[in-house]
């Protein structure tokens, strides 16, 4: 079956069973390796990206439900920052503030928070937090991925 | 990689009806997938056998939409939890579910799991489950054979097993609104985020003053093979007031009336003694003391 449907701005179309989860659509059939699979089962958050403006699991959405829709990677995020060779907000502010560690959690937790921030939500550590509790990360304890993400709420 | 089985995608209702009566009939079985929370767990193949084959209802617009009809609210099976949270009408006329829905996952799957796919995939740990038995919703369901419709109480059958017909799909879930109910929804999982209920519990009962309680019902997830009422539990609230006394006679009765079991979520008494002291919290809080 073939699949039509927006990657970070650009079409793109497969022919590929209607259950292939769009994380190995991305990965596999698209080469965009930047979403990661942790746990496959929608605990972790690992494979986060944007769908209609909306944070999901790609593991959890088989790629015929993604026909006609616009999916947003991590590889897009710095799309329109790139031009001036920059990266996004977010990105930028992971740097600064320390919030990746070993990183396999940390395009799943950008694409969270940029979902979080994009819908207009608040700085507050609680509302933060609840907006990353899908997304697991066993290194950094969260402080600083808290911090870094409230810090663009203030500028963006 | 995961089991990849054959999809069918209907784009209206009717396709989908005869894709069910089809299958149904050939008694090759066709399983359907809303937002796909539980089912794209189950084609790893990891937890239970994967589906054969798959009917997806993300075309289906009919089974979208929340309203308020005939003093029901009306809530379409495609509907999220993050629209069930969004929804100015759950939130003025039954907002437990509100409550409820942001208990489920976290963004990833309140975006994506349906209340349709709550009640198909029929967990005993289904969250908004024992808040339709309580509030004595009725699911609609649909088929080639017409529209039927089935009270939440006698919907979940056996361990996830349910009284849809293989030919039938789940359309909407209508929660009754009697002036003056409460409901109550209480949740305890491991963590505040992304945990699968130990217990989750749901009480609803309208005042009539002097007369005490009346249309008391109680209901339960992860403590039974199905979401649960507990009967004589309610008897003991119903016609009461939930001052000191009844809140222990009606804690008592629950952990009496519960048979849990051991499993790798939790324990059978943790369930039992866990279950009573949230009814006993919840009681105390609507006595006032």
């Amino acid at each position: 079956m073939s699949f039509r449907f927006l990657v970070n701005g650009a079409p793109a179309e497969v022919d590929v069973p209607g259950m292939r989860r769009l994380l190995d659509v991305l990965r596999e059939d698209l080469g965009l390796t930047g979403t990661k699979e942790g746990c496959g089962e929608g605990e972790c958050g690992a494979c986060s990206v944007i769908l209609d403006g909306q944070v999901v699991d790609a593991c959890l959405v088989p790629v015929c439900q993604v026909d006609g829709h616009i999916v947003r990677t991590v590889e897009g995020l710095s799309l329109a920052a790139r031009e001036r060779g920059a990266l996004d907000a977010l990105q930028e502010a992971f740097l600064a503030r320390g919030a990746a560690q070993c990183g396999i959690c940390t395009p799943g937790m950008l694409m969270a928070a940029r979902a979080y921030l994009d819908a207009g939500g608040p700085a507050d550590d609680g509302s933060i937090r609840e907006a990353i509790a899908g997304n697991l990360c066993r290194c950094t304890g969260y402080t600083k991925i808290v911090e870094a993400i409230g810090s663009v709420v203030h500028v963006d | 990689m995961p089991a990849e089985p054959p999809i069918e995608l209907p784009g209206h209702l009717f396709a989908a009806y005869e894709v069910l009566a089809t299958a149904a009939a050939a008694g090759t079985p066709v399983t359907p997938i809303a937002g796909g929370t539980d089912l794209m767990v189950a084609i790893t193949g990891e937890l239970r056998e994967p589906p054969a084959r798959l009917l997806d209802l993300s075309r289906l617009d009919a089974l979208r939409g929340i309203a308020l009809e005939q003093g029901a609210l009306v809530i379409g099976a495609r509907t999220t939890y993050t629209e069930l949270r969004r929804s100015a009408l759950v939130r003025e006329h039954l907002p437990v579910l509100v409550e409820a829905a942001a208990t489920i996952g976290a963004a990833q799957i309140q975006n994506r799991g349906t209340i349709g796919g709550n009640v198909a995939n029929a967990s005993p740990a289904g969250d908004t489950l024992p808040i339709l038995l309580a509030a004595d919703a009725i699911v609609l369901v649909g088929g080639q054979r017409g529209e039927r419709e089935i009270a939440a109480a006698d919907f979940f059958t056996g361990y996830r097993q349910t009284a849809l017909a293989p030919d039938e799909l789940i359309l909407q879930v209508r929660v009754p609104l009697p002036k003056g109910r409460q409901v109550r929804f209480r949740k305890v999982g491991t963590r505040r985020a992304q945990a699968i209920s130990k217990v989750v519990l749901a009480l609803a009962w309208r005042d009539v003053g002097d007369a005490g309680w009346a249309d008391v019902r109680l209901a339960l997830g992860s403590v039974a093979p199905t979401p649960v009422r507990a009967p004589a539990t309610e008897a003991v609230l119903e016609g009461a007031h939930p001052t000191p006394e009844v809140a222990d006679r009606a804690a008592e009765a629950l952990a009496n009336e519960l048979a849990p079991i051991d499993d790798v979520r939790s324990t059978a008494d943790y369930r039992r003694t866990v279950s009573a002291r949230v009814l006993h919290r919840l009681l105390r809080e609507a006595g006032g003391w």
